[in-house]
């Protein structure tokens, strides 16, 4: 049965109702952990209980005894193959299995395969491993520490904890700028540690054929190429034996992109076994052990003039990698694209250092929604506004005009060498201000306050730059981030558009379709869009930092414009007139000045594969593959104005309202592009308020379970309110930009914005995220946490 | 041990351990992978499925106790071929992204329309206030039980809603 509702969109871009949704109100949406294979076994991991220890011993004759178990995994299986340890994204290595010591609480230690989820549990209790406790270290300060255990005495010559320094913009002329600037705000300020935390949790199924020497892995990656080449580099397998599959995937907000050991454990289960192995974590594996996101520790300093202008900023870093780095950025990125930390305004100088050290932490860094440590800089630089906004004591807005990027300025390169494509900020902000009213809200504000009540207006203005990236920049392990697309038209003109990208709830489905439908005439509804898959898709780098529209999607389009092409010489053939004579009109391809002589996309996919003549030098068929490489990023960009009310005798903040106004050039499906807003304006709040991995002093994970790591739920969040500008990417072939992940990045700020200054006449210039009702008591009374 | 119950409206019988949670008896054992598993502490709602009618966490009740009951899964929602009307309307309304926690969501919600055919905006977010969603934002989804409750009353203006 279809969908009635699809059909009712013939041709390209607008509204339209996704393709894939069907099958998931159903239930039969196919994720990793619905998959069961004949004979499969289950494998569970244990997990280390303590954060710093050397691993004296690991006995697992007891477990190996259980009358289910099949087979039992420790660092020593893994070594005598060469797998204990594996590369990360970031050119570290990370443990599979612990050899020598454990590193974050949570750390794999052994596996179990067993013949039911329960009884490789159960058998995980009868592993006895004898653990020499070494002190943790939890804190970036303390981790440079000259007196600091060295955590990571498995690198060659390693003495001390750092992980890398980086430095970008211009030392000398920035500092020049604050010796004569007007005045300095200086603030610190902790992005924390947070996690993605989709609702599916990873899993694997790994089935190693032994006659064929070929592997299949369901997998939970946003990244199945890039998976394939590095399971191939990791276990030896020759990579066209490795076909990786990525099925439905239950969110991955960028957690879903390393790989983690669980997969690599459940690959060499089934090569030993013989048999097809499942590994399937649980929730609080998933936030203990995968990749968390932010824990950058930021001093923020800002420079202006006395009216108003802003001249500089400068930031120095302490960035927290856990116990591996694990950082999913391109290779020429170790902090990511933190280098936007000048934000949507036009200044003078910029400067930035950066420690990232080795902690007692789970490893990672990777990009929650968001273009790879955008969102670090993006609160840094937002924040930091109001706070030069408060200093002067001047309305933030008021601030933000003087001092945004004004239209005629773009394409604009920033002082720290980013070229920023389009972008109409003062119109997105202003488009903002009036749906949110703006100065009905300070007036209502002014008024509250005489009431003893506490209401907050919050503001943000962002800049992404998303859509990873031109492969003479970034790569990946070596892989550059461009993107593959093949596009089969069929004899009867439907088609099967082919991606390298992988859809985690975004409506690829549906929206390239919709790509492939505007550039050559065959309705959605026919066009099936094809991901996730490795043997059936080209190779490309998949699907996070926003990348899909920019680079799949730009591939989407390019390769429709070439099957056009193909299409419009065989319709000089068909009509028996030069091709210069044809011209393309949506749907078909006519007789320049006689529109009733044309041929449909249709009536040339039958042409081409039928018997009739072709011109010199086409061959038949209606078919072509492309490999997009993006000339740059795409820089989408959203102005919100967040409202909330705080109580001010229990702290507890309530978001009354949220207007958030996105630009992200030329949109595809705004249904599927408000979604996404949704999703991320959650996000926003979420951090903002409630969410935060937190360890104690021994290195114990305090967020280990959705108990004590608190999501929103429908209560904490309002209905929101979107809008948008239109400004088109230059380089773009559609002039999309991306926008998956903009409204988590440009959130935040806003809501934080709000609070603060909702807490005005408390005299409180910042207080930390997650502003949880408990640290605004303190701030507001002047208490110490306890 | 056996269990005995009726899952949409079929009667199964199977052996089973006695600590066999229902939503991994639902999956593994009837192959219903619609009911999805998302924490191990009742607070994502993407296992809720209804025992006799009501909507429950199939994470927190064992499968024994089903014995004798009747469940009812996503799987059982489509009537003789045709969608319910929130399956139509979360379809509609994109009340749903990557499809995780929509089974969940639709139990509960369809139990609350059972009970409530015109429930306002806040009495929608408390229905679905043990259920996570880390997609939609919640927004869409209040929308698509708006959409199903005034399709159900007769007064829903149109199929789509154009933008």
């Amino acid at each position: 049965m279809r969908f009635v509702d699809n059909d009712r969109k013939p041709l390209g871009h607008g509204r339209m109702l996704r393709k894939e949704d069907p099958r998931f109100v159903r239930g039969k949406g196919r994720f990793v952990d619905d998959i069961q294979l004949p004979g499969m076994l289950h494998l569970a991991v244990l997990r280390a209980p303590v954060a710093h220890a050397r691993v004296v011993s690991v006995d697992v004759s007891v477990a190996e005894a259980h009358p289910k178990v099949k087979l039992v995994g420790t660092g020593a299986t893994l070594a005598e193959r060469g797998l204990a340890w594996m590369p990360t994204l970031s050119h570290d290595v990370q443990a599979v299995l612990a050899t020598d010591k454990v590193r974050f609480q949570g750390q794999e230690v052994a596996f179990v395969v067993a013949e039911d989820r329960y009884a490789a549990r159960d058998a995980l209790e009868l592993i006895d491993v004898v653990y020499e406790p070494l002190p943790a270290v939890v804190d970036v300060r303390a981790a440079l520490d000259a007196a600091a255990p060295l955590i990571r005495d498995d690198l060659d010559g390693k003495t001390d904890n750092r992980c890398f320094d980086w430095e970008t913009g211009d030392r000398a002329a920035t500092d020049a700028v604050f010796a004569t600037a007007d005045v300095v705000v200086t603030q610190d300020m902790v992005y924390p540690r947070v996690h993605p935390a989709p609702l599916e949790t990873c899993a694997a199924v790994a089935d190693y054929d032994a006659v064929e020497g070929a592997l299949t892995m369901w997998c939970t990656t946003q990244a199945p190429h890039a998976h394939r080449t590095l399971y191939s580099l990791i276990a030896g397998l020759p990579e066209h034996q490795i076909r990786v599959i990525s099925p439905d995937i239950g969110g991955g907000f960028g957690g879903k992109v390393p790989i983690y050991p669980g997969y690599v454990c459940a690959i060499v289960a089934s090569m030993l076994t013989g048999r097809p192995v499942k590994w399937a974590e649980d929730r609080s594996e998933n936030l203990t052990s995968t990749a968390f996101a932010r824990d950058y520790v930021m001093r923020g300093e800002i420079a202006a003039t006395r009216d108003g202008r802003i001249r500089a900023i400068r930031t120095d870093v302490l960035a927290d990698h856990g116990a591996f780095n694990g950082v999913a950025a391109p290779s020429k990125y170790p902090a990511g694209f933190f280098g936007v930390f000048t934000g949507s305004y036009d200044i003078e100088a910029a400067h930035c250092t950066m420690t990232a050290v080795y902690t007692n932490k789970a490893p990672g860094g990777i990009a929650y929604s968001c273009s790879f440590r955008i969102t670090e800089a993006v609160y840094l630089i937002e924040r930091l506004v109001d706070c030069l906004a408060d200093e002067l004591d001047m309305d933030p807005v008021a601030l933000r005009l003087r001092n945004l990027l004004r239209a005629e300025q773009f394409p604009y390169t920033t002082s720290t060498g980013w070229t920023y494509d389009s972008g109409n900020y003062e119109a997105t902000l202003h488009e903002a201000l009036r749906i949110a009213g703006y100065d009905d809200l300070r007036r209502e504000q002014a008024e509250r306050r005489t009431r003893g009540e506490l209401m907050g207006i919050g503001v943000s203005v962002f800049t992404e730059a998303v859509g990873a990236g031109p492969r003479r920049d970034m790569d990946i392990m070596g892989l550059g981030m461009s993107d593959g697309a093949e596009l089969r038209v069929h004899p009867t003109g439907t088609a099967v558009l082919r991606v390298s990208c992988q859809t985690q709830g975004q409506g690829h489905e549906t929206t390239f379709a919709q790509i492939v439908a505007e550039q050559i005439g065959i309705p959605p509804a026919d066009i099936k869009v094809v991901h996730g898959d490795t043997d059936q898709t080209p190779f490309g780098l998949g699907t996070y930092g926003s990348r899909s529209t920019s680079v799949s999607g730009a591939a989407a389009v390019v390769v429709a414009r070439k099957v056009r092409d193909k299409a419009m010489l065989l319709a000089s053939a068909m009509l028996e007139i030069a091709v210069t004579d044809l011209v393309w009109e949506k749907g078909r391809i006519q007789v320049v000045g006689d529109p009733n002589s044309f041929v449909t996309i249709r009536d040339v996919a039958r042409w081409a594969y039928g018997t009739g003549d072709l011109p010199d030098g086409v061959d038949g068929g209606l078919a072509a593959e492309v490999h997009y490489d993006p000339a740059s990023l795409t820089y989408p960009n959203g102005a919100y104005v967040c409202v909330v009310d705080v109580d001010p005798g229990t702290a507890v903040v309530t978001v009354r309202r949220f207007v958030a106004v996105d630009d992200c050039g030329t949109r595809i499906n705004p249904m599927i592009i408000e979604g996404q807003v949704h999703r991320g304006l959650t996000d926003g709040v979420g951090m903002a308020l409630m969410e935060m991995i937190a360890f104690d002093d021994l290195g114990n994970c305090l967020g280990a379970s959705l108990m004590d790591y608190l999501l929103p739920s429908s209560l904490e969040v309002p209905s929101w309110e979107t809008g948008f500008t239109v400004t088109p990417s230059p380089h773009h072939p559609i002039g999309a930009k991306g926008v998956g992940e903009s409204a988590t990045v440009g959130s935040p700020p806003a809501v934080v914005n709000a609070v603060l200054d909702a807490l005005r006449p408390y005299g409180l210039r910042h207080v930390d995220m997650p502003l949880t009702p408990s640290r605004l008591w303190h701030a507001m009374t002047g208490e110490p946490e306890s | 041990m056996q269990v005995t119950m009726t899952v949409n409206g079929e009667p199964v019988t199977r052996e089973v351990e006695a600590r066999l949670l229902l939503v991994h008896f639902l999956r593994d054992h009837l192959a219903l992978t619609g009911t999805h598993w998302g924490c191990d502490t009742s607070n994502c709602g993407a296992c809720v499925v209804w025992l006799d009618g009501e909507p429950v966490k199939s994470c927190t009740v064992l499968a024994a106790m089903a014995g004798g009951h009747e469940v009812r899964t996503v799987e059982g929602l489509e009537r003789n071929g045709s969608f319910d009307t929130l399956q139509r309307g979360f379809m509609a309304c994109h009340g749903l992204q990557c499809g995780f926690c929509t089974p969940g969501m639709l139990m509960m919600t369809r139990a609350l329309l059972d009970s409530n055919p015109d429930p306002s905006e806040q009495e929608i977010r408390d229905a679905i206030s043990g259920q996570l969603c880390r997609c939609t934002g919640y927004a869409s989804i209040v929308r698509s039980v708006q959409w199903a409750a005034a399709d159900e009353a007769g007064t829903r203006a149109s199929i789509v809603d154009e933008e």
